[in-house]
């Protein structure tokens, strides 16, 4: 019966491809919240009244934020294309994808967590700098726990797009469905191979919601 | 125990600057609970927010217990923190963590251990009444309770004073009462120096010692709360004080009274001090020939003794008025007789 309607599936090679945008995502995902997080807080902290305000950090962090958000991904990850070779040493396969996927996300990511963090309360802030906090406990103990659930969220958010960017760069070679997709369907017109990996790219956005969702809940306390 | 001398505060902005605090000279005795208290725009929140330094002062000094607050680093200043607590209006607490957590926190930022900690949050909980709530989280707690957690959490690491900036001014009348209590129970029992500001006279007439009215930056008078209310000079003083008493309404009333009654005599009666608790009306009553009837009257307590007034109609014989009219003048109530045209 599945045979039937999908006769060009090949199921194991589908298994991998899935498992490679998994793999992409997930890693990109923990790189791109690291480096979010950092030049999301260095938004935050430099800005105007923040506790490092520093008017020329802020523009150069927020110039090359804007920059990195201004190029569209398929151009980045060609111009990232040297830096990928030196960094990986390949400029092929799910490896290869990563950097261009957490410099492509990170950016992104960075913004929504510069709008969480100003949306911790200020006068919680001003109550730890009162008890004596230094900037450090300020930051690992109020403005981050307290903005939580919204660097949850966001990260969902970003967890999404970046499903769709790593299909995206399937198109340079770097496997998984959307590059399965790519080859099999457009390739060799193989309709029922891209719309098996439709709904399979559908469902791992699903699933990856439904997580974001659960977490966020489960760390609001407002 | 603390002393301000020549503190100013001054805002720049583009057209102008403004000066918040305007040459502010302050003593604050040891034990005692001082209430600043002005109009919204007179200073006081900048001044509450300059004595930790939350806000730099333009110029002056701040010493507290022969600390001088305003020479301090950066990194003294914050471990002198440790040692002034501050509740807020808006209690700012961290919802992400617990009753217990929130109070914890001075202590993990003072450095404590935890076994420590967690023995010294069970003793806080227990002294501002939250017995059992400790796993809640402020989301789950009223207004009152929250504020409760704020104070605990000043407290935690045994301050030498407690700032209160508009602590109850969030709350409804009655928490605002029972927050207030337990603060004059903390103050009695720590012995803690409490400086608050607000702008009810209400709480400075139930809890403070002594008050300092500020108006436009200065501190415009200040004196034994009692005092205050029994002798407010300037018009921003009075207008507090009829916050609580009402007076205006009833001095334009007494003579109007006095009209209504062909007989006897409308007096009125300005109680101060402890003579309140006395029953004086039952023993005029009492003694002398006359009928007392009360037509109306407030009388309030203050931390240093009852304040308050009330208008008396007296009716009998004119001797007999007289004799109980002198026999109230020889007490510490003061008596005004009101005059037929």
């Amino acid at each position: 019966m599945i045979k039937q309607l999908f006769p060009n599936a090949n199921w194991n090679e589908l298994w991998i491809a899935s498992y490679e945008t998994l793999y992409m995502t997930i890693i990109s995902l923990v790189g791109t919240f690291v480096l979010g997080i950092l030049l999301g807080l260095l938004l935050y902290l430099t800005t105007k009244n923040g506790i490092w305000e520093n008017k020329i950090l802020h523009v150069i962090v927020s110039a090359t934020v804007n920059i990195l958000r201004a190029i569209p991904f398929i151009i980045l990850i060609i111009l990232l294309l040297p830096f990928t070779d030196f960094l990986v040493g390949s400029i092929r396969g799910p490896n290869a994808a990563l950097p261009a996927l957490i410099i492509g996300a990170a950016p992104f990511y960075g913004r929504l967590v510069e709008v969480s963090l100003r949306e911790v309360d200020k006068g919680v802030i001003e109550a730890a700098s009162a008890m004596g906090a230094k900037t450090r406990t300020i930051i690992f103990k109020v403005l981050l726990p307290e903005s939580m659930p919204g660097l949850v969220s966001n990260l969902t958010v970003t967890g999404i797009a970046l499903i769709g960017y790593t299909a995206i760069a399937g198109v340079i070679g770097a496997g998984g469905l959307g590059d399965f997709a790519y080859y099999y369907g457009f390739q060799r017109r193989a309709t029922d191979v891209v719309f098996i990996c439709t709904v399979l790219i559908v469902l791992i956005v699903f699933i990856f919601q439904f997580t974001g969702d659960w977490i966020t809940n489960k760390l609001d306390k407002r | 125990m603390i002393s301000i001398r020549g503190l100013t505060k001054i805002y720049h902005t583009k057209l102008n600057q403004i000066k918040a605090v305007d040459d502010l000279d302050l003593d604050v005795k040891k034990g005692e609970i001082f209430g600043v208290i002005g109009y919204s725009g007179a200073g006081k929140s900048t001044f509450i927010r300059l004595m930790n330094r939350l806000e730099n002062p333009t110029s002056g000094k701040i010493m507290i217990d022969e600390e001088e607050i305003t020479a301090l680093s950066k990194d003294q200043l914050r471990v002198s923190r440790q040692g002034i607590g501050m509740i807020f209006q808006h209690f700012n607490l961290l919802w992400s963590r617990t009753v217990h957590e929130n109070i914890a926190f001075p202590l993990e930022i003072a450095g404590v251990p935890k076994a420590e900690r967690i023995k010294r949050v069970d003793e806080l909980i227990d002294l501002v009444g939250l017995s059992g709530r400790g796993d809640a989280y402020p989301s789950q707690l009223s207004g009152g309770q929250k504020q409760r957690v704020g104070i605990a959490r000043a407290l935690a690491n045994n301050p030498k004073v407690l700032l209160c900036d508009e602590a109850t001014s969030a709350l409804d009348p009655e928490t605002t009462d029972s927050i207030l209590n337990l603060l004059v129970d903390i103050n009695q029992k720590l012995g803690l120096t409490i400086i608050l500001i607000t702008h009810e006279m209400h709480v400075i007439r139930k809890i403070c010692h002594r008050v300092a009215v500020m108006e436009a930056g200065k501190v415009v008078e200040q004196g034994d709360v009692l005092d205050v209310f029994l002798h407010p000079k300037l018009p921003v003083t009075k207008r507090f004080v009829e916050q609580v008493m009402g007076d205006r309404e009833q001095d334009d009333a007494l003579d109007k009274i006095t009209q209504s009654y062909t007989t006897g005599k409308v007096v009125r009666l300005h109680f101060v001090g402890e003579i309140t608790n006395q029953a004086i009306i039952s023993t005029v009553a009492k003694q002398f020939d006359v009928q007392a009837n009360i037509l109306q009257g407030k009388i309030t307590q203050t931390q240093k003794g009852a304040y308050g007034t009330l208008f008396v109609h007296f009716d009998g014989e004119e001797s007999e008025i007289q004799k109980a009219i002198d026999f109230i003048t020889s007490t510490s109530v003061k008596v005004e007789v009101g005059l037929h045209d």
